[in-house]
């Protein structure tokens, strides 16, 4: 009888708020960066639209391969050759479109993005197959994949079609939109959204979660695996050419992606044991990142703090998380 | 009679993947062999014990370094921060050269800086339970940023790698003997006795195995992870001390290319990343490959780029092989 009044009494907070609850962490990253981007327009006045299509730029090819890093870690694995792979990926694409028609330049694209994918199948294929842990085998073809970059070009150069050039420089609409970002939110949403409302997505989080229960329950776990991987390297492709597009040419050697790509990622809300977080968390925890970089800079800090404070954060947070964790594991 | 031919020949083949299992080093020592082998085959007479002595001596940082990785490992976890605690450690005895206190004092300063890092890594993997990957990671930022801090405020000072430390890492005795041994062959000594015969190096193997039934057992995990990213980033530092040497440099990022070769290492070593299983005999043989298999590329007048692809691929290759073997037990 007093339970009927309460399911009439559904109401939109009713659903907003359980949302929030799961979306906490990630929610509590954007108030952070929102207060972050205040506090910054106070320091420095003459933060304006040009700072912030700097700021959308610069975070682009980390912001991908944060990205790419969280796939593979939802699926319950690490890729250590992210770095390699954007290096690769960025080098053929730039040896291929150097002096060539914009036209040619899109073929290249598509040809780098296949190439990327089957960089990441391979990697996930030895991981299946061999039953090595996934941070010997990536780990391993970090070298094999830097090497392959080295091959392909042995020192900086190439160059980038213009409109690939264009496609990440300015903004659209206002001032205030950086094109960048609109990129990166369009490239991220064109793959991941299908996915993750496909069967496929669904694996994913499966097989990060409990392996055995997912396999018992009829995911193809190598498959799905193997896909995620796939995946990861579709999105390293995406910051490699991320990569050439910010700066007209491909260097063959890694840059910190790979390792700053986990801190990201852990940043962002995504478990490291797989199956819990999402893409969006990763994506605003690299804007943090950047945004106290420089605000470290505005407040003229030895910019050499900024590693510190990297750290510390990464720390800090983690063992937030994982004490928050235990309570309630104990409650 | 045929079948008891081929019977004898499957005995034969459990018996030696038996031996692979139980005694890893032995088809190491094998692989090694080879590339011996294979090298004088390349280059005729460049074997010799000069060139023996040079191999040894390039040696020494990566199989300390693959020392912090292999006890790290054997517990489960990993240590990424070896590279930048090796390279503070280098660079601050290097700065402290011109100062009153004299490079040791520095030195001193540079392992007790060390320890202090090794120490917080500890109480993060071991108290707050945070994943050896991540602590270690931030470790190596904050390192690396204090690091270069210390660059910016001693660059008046200037920097010089004492000669003690290049006589350490770069002479040798009668052109073979290098005098890295000095240090290597006592901190060898005591990792290879103090996994196999005291209670520390059983508690780190129990952790690794199994740390439920550890903890259940009474083993206060959080004591013996702190000792242990301690007595790492230590090694670290002397590895660091020991490569300044080896090259006559000092930079905050000297160290950087022997992160993943000391996890490689490690890896080729036996030791597996999943924790309970390998030992430091087997990282040592494991540097001593990827040093001769470098000179071997070397002498091949194989590039660098394709120097690295190998690499890569003999690791993926050992580590599936010792999967096979192990997992088919």
């Amino acid at each position: 009888m007093t339970a009927a009044p309460l399911i009439a009494r559904q109401g939109p907070l009713d659903t907003v708020v359980p949302w929030a609850r799961r979306n906490a962490w990630t929610l509590g990253l954007v108030g952070f960066l929102a207060a972050l981007l205040v506090y910054t327009k106070l320091i420095q006045a003459s933060y304006d639209a040009s700072s912030l299509q700097g700021l959308a730029i610069g975070v682009l090819p980390l912001a991908l391969a944060a990205v790419a890093q969280a796939v593979v870690v939802l699926s319950g694995g690490i890729d250590l050759s992210i770095g390699s792979m954007m290096a690769l990926t960025s080098v053929v694409c730039a040896t291929m479109m150097k002096g060539q028609s914009e036209q040619f330049g899109i073929g290249v694209v598509v040809i780098v993005l296949v190439l990327g994918m089957i960089l990441g199948l391979i990697n996930g294929a030895l991981v299946v197959f061999t039953k090595v842990p996934d941070i010997v085998v990536t780990l391993a073809m970090s070298f094999v994949w830097a090497g392959c970059a080295l091959l392909v070009r042995a020192a900086p150069g190439g160059g980038a079609s213009d409109w690939l050039k264009n496609l990440v420089l300015g903004s659209v609409v206002s001032d205030w939109v950086p094109k960048s970002a609109i990129v990166l939110v369009v490239v991220v949403a064109v793959v991941w959204i299908p996915i993750s409302r496909s069967m496929l997505g669904l694996s994913i989080y499966a097989i990060g979660s409990n392996r055995l229960a997912a396999f018992r329950c009829g995911v193809p776990v190598g498959q799905t695996k193997i896909s995620a991987y796939a995946l990861t390297g579709l999105f390293s492709a995406l910051a490699g050419l991320s990569l050439t597009a910010s700066t007209g040419i491909g260097t063959p050697v890694p840059g910190p992606y790979t390792l700053m790509s986990v801190a990201a990622v852990v940043l962002g809300g995504v478990s490291l044991a797989g199956g819990r977080g999402g893409l969006f968390g990763p994506v605003v925890a690299v804007v943090v990142l950047q945004m106290i970089r420089t605000d470290m800079t505005f407040l003229s800090i030895d910019s050499n703090y900024a590693y510190v404070a990297q750290g510390l954060i990464l720390v800090g947070v983690v063992m937030i998380g994982s004490f928050a964790q235990m309570r309630r594991s104990r409650a | 009679m045929s079948a008891a031919v081929l019977s004898n020949r499957w005995l034969n083949l459990s018996a030696w993947r038996n031996l692979f299992r139980d005694r890893p080093l032995v088809p190491l020592m094998g692989l090694l062999l080879v590339l011996v082998v294979v090298i004088q085959l390349a280059d005729p007479g460049i074997v010799t014990l000069p060139w023996a002595g040079v191999i040894m001596r390039a040696s020494v940082p990566l199989a300390i370094l693959g020392g912090c990785q292999t006890l790290t490992m054997l517990t489960g976890g990993i240590d990424l921060s070896v590279a930048s605690i090796a390279s503070m450690a280098g660079f601050v005895t290097a700065t402290f050269v011109h100062s009153p206190g004299g490079w040791v004092q520095g030195m001193a300063i540079a392992l007790v800086a060390a320890a202090l890092a090794g120490f917080v890594t500890g109480i993060g993997v071991g108290v707050f339970r945070v994943h050896p990957l991540i602590m270690t990671l931030a470790m190596s930022f904050v390192v690396l940023g204090f690091a270069n801090v210390w660059q910016l405020q001693t660059v008046q000072t200037g920097a010089g790698v004492p000669a003690e430390l290049r006589w350490l890492g770069s002479n040798t005795l009668f052109d073979i003997i290098p005098y890295s041994l000095l240090v290597f062959i006592p901190l060898t000594l005591m990792i290879l006795l103090g996994l196999r015969r005291t209670g520390f190096g059983r508690l780190l193997f129990a952790i690794g195995d199994n740390p439920i039934a550890a903890r259940l057992s009474g083993v206060r995990s959080w004591q013996v992870l702190i000792a242990l990213y301690v007595l790492s980033a230590v090694l670290a530092a002397v590895a660091g001390l020991v490569i300044s040497g080896f090259t006559n440099t000092a930079s905050v990022s000297l160290a950087d290319p022997y992160l993943l070769s000391s996890v490689a290492a490690a890896v080729i070593g036996g030791t597996s990343i999943m924790g309970g299983r390998g030992g430091f005999s087997g990282t040592i043989v494991g540097a001593l490959i990827l040093t001769v298999l470098t000179a071997l590329l070397t002498v091949l007048g194989l590039p660098e780029p394709t120097r690295q692809i190998v690499f890569g691929s003999i690791i993926v290759v050992v580590a599936a092989a010792y999967t096979r073997v192990t997992s088919e037990s």
